[in-house]
């Protein structure tokens, strides 16, 4: 990709957009450059941790201990694959895929019932009791056929979100 | 059935956070997950909106855009220009040289030799300060247009304008002798802060010093009392912003009992970005950048002067002089702290979040009850 200073070519742009499977349009890519350079202070190529805690809206975020984990260390090209399904283009798949990876943080491809108890403790804090966190995802488990023990995977995710509508877009600001 | 309301109002007395509620401001809310009916597991593992709003985050954010300096326009970099740039960079070095000679051989026997007669040497020093300032000035062909009555010299008053550089400072004393507060810089900044500015009585502060700020709330007090010491001008956002947004105003200017005159300062863009970056470039270099410019073009509004209304918290009044100043100066207002250039949000911000969201999934539990 080059140094991240200097300007992207038309063969960088097109290269980013078919990684990320044409879901962003290519001023979009030019902007989330900008928006990309803009954080990495120090033109290193990638975002630390520490630069993404620099923005209030993010740090102020319940998920985003978790949400680093993802997209700490990113190049722009996996930025940008990272940002792909959050795009109006994504289809419902391509959102659960992405909530999926989020809950299955070792990457194993099966999310436990304590991946799901972790991610719903960064959601509640201290407001809701550990045990009764543990009895309503329990509960909702076994209401939906699963048991405290079993393994979701992504099919299993596909089916519980179903076909529903997934709201989970974000607007690339194009100047 | 429960009724009782998800979303968290905060009550006028956390004002340790120093800050309004952000969620008032905030575009969010969308990290509650309203339940139709029954709770279920789809309910419970569904993170759009959370994610959502960090993806959101990381796209675009308004605190980061209200440090964001334009790239210099190029629209004046030809053939025919670059001689005449020339010739206007050098006489302008001239000016500023020939500023300093008469400032220093005038203020350096001011100051010495009038040690005792202090009324005296205080008027000088005022006079030869505005002066110094106005070369400053000149030496960016800084076109200043002032709008309004000039301030006046009465006990009991502080100014507060919108912060984009320290230039501000500079261009407002050149018209009035201000005192101003100030953070304590290092290299000649500092060496000019602690002789110069000195002698028009000027507060020092240390951002990173925790108890710092009651040592500087009791300064600002005690100046401000004072009949004969030189108005005081705050700059309550704290720290410098682009010109195109305001953050939130801290309050210590807004508690000492004195009225408050709002100045609005507005930089015209096309002829350059004034806005200093300190992340990225030294005040040295924003110097030089100023001066090889083409020129400052600003305008100054000194606007009505205001008082803390009965029943007003300090908070609010701060808040009412920010749109005050904003909307004269056509910026933009942000919830932001803008000290959060320096550290993290408090942990308070997320826990109310998770409050919402625990309190939503409860009552999804409750209706399952039913």
């Amino acid at each position: 990709m080059g140094n991240s200073s200097s300007m992207l070519t038309q063969y960088d742009i097109e290269e980013v957009q078919e990684y990320c499977q044409n879901l962003f349009s290519q001023q979009e890519i030019v902007s989330l450059y900008q928006r990309f350079c803009q954080l990495d202070r120090n033109a290193k190529g990638f975002i630390s941790a520490d630069e993404f805690l620099s923005v209030p809206e993010f740090a102020m975020n319940p998920l985003s201990q978790r949400l680093l984990k993802m997209v700490d260390g990113l190049n722009f090209k996996d930025f940008v694959a990272f940002l792909s399904a959050f795009s109006a283009k994504a289809s419902v798949q391509q959102k659960v895929k992405l909530i999926f990876k989020f809950y299955d943080s070792d990457g194993n491809g099966k999310v436990s019932f304590n991946d799901m108890l972790e991610v719903l403790r960064d959601l509640s804090g201290s407001f809701i009791s550990n045990v009764q966190r543990e009895q309503v995802l329990t509960q909702l488990l076994k209401e939906a056929g699963y048991s405290k023990d079993s393994y979701l995977t992504l099919d299993d995710f596909n089916k519980i979100f179903g076909i529903s509508e997934l709201k989970m877009e974000v607007e690339v600001p194009v100047d | 059935m429960n009724s009782s309301e998800g979303k968290l109002k905060s009550s006028s007395s956390e004002l340790d956070l120093d800050r309004p509620n952000i969620e008032d401001y905030l575009p969010s809310g969308s990290s509650i997950q309203e339940p139709h009916g029954k709770l279920r597991l789809r309910d419970l593992l569904d993170i759009s909106p959370a994610l959502t709003e960090a993806a959101g985050a990381i796209v675009d954010d308004s605190f980061t855009r209200c440090f964001k300096s334009n790239p210099p326009e190029l629209w004046n970099w030809n053939v025919y220009l670059f001689p005449l740039w020339c010739c206007g960079v050098v006489f302008r070095a001239l000016v500023l040289t020939i500023g300093w000679i008469i400032f220093l051989s005038c203020f350096i026997p001011v100051h010495f030799l009038l040690k005792g007669n202090d009324n005296l040497r205080k008027k000088m020093e005022r006079a030869l300060v505005e002066l110094i300032c106005s070369f400053f000035v000149a030496s960016w062909t800084g076109v200043v247009k002032y709008h309004g009555p000039r301030p006046s010299m009465r006990p009991k008053q502080v100014f507060v304008a919108n912060h984009t550089s320290m230039i501000d400072f500079i261009i407002l004393e050149q018209m009035t002798a201000f005192a101003v507060i100030m953070q304590k810089h290092p290299g000649w900044v500092g060496l000019l802060q602690s002789t110069i500015l000195e002698s028009v009585g000027c507060i020092w502060f240390n951002r990173s010093e925790a108890k710092d700020r009651e040592i500087v709330t009791r300064k600002l007090r005690e100046h401000s009392q004072g009949a004969d010491n030189n108005p005081l001008l705050i700059f309550p956002e704290g720290t410098c912003v682009n010109n195109q947004y305001s953050v939130m105003f801290k309050k210590g200017a807004f508690e000492l009992g004195c009225t408050v005159c709002p100045i609005a300062i507005k930089y015209n863009k096309i002829f350059v970005d004034a806005f200093w970056n300190s992340r990225k470039q030294s005040f040295t270099m924003h110097l030089l950048q100023l001066m090889t410019s083409w020129a400052v073009v600003c305008d100054v509004w000194y606007l009505e002067p205001q008082n803390l209304r009965p029943g007003e918290t300090p908070i609010e009044f701060a808040e009412r002089i920010r749109d005050i100043i904003s909307v004269r100066a056509g910026l933009k207002k942000v919830p932001w702290d803008g000290y959060l250039k320096y550290s993290r949000p408090s942990p308070k911000h997320r826990e109310r979040k998770q409050q919402s969201f625990a309190e939503s999934v409860l009552r999804g539990l409750e209706l399952e009850e039913k």
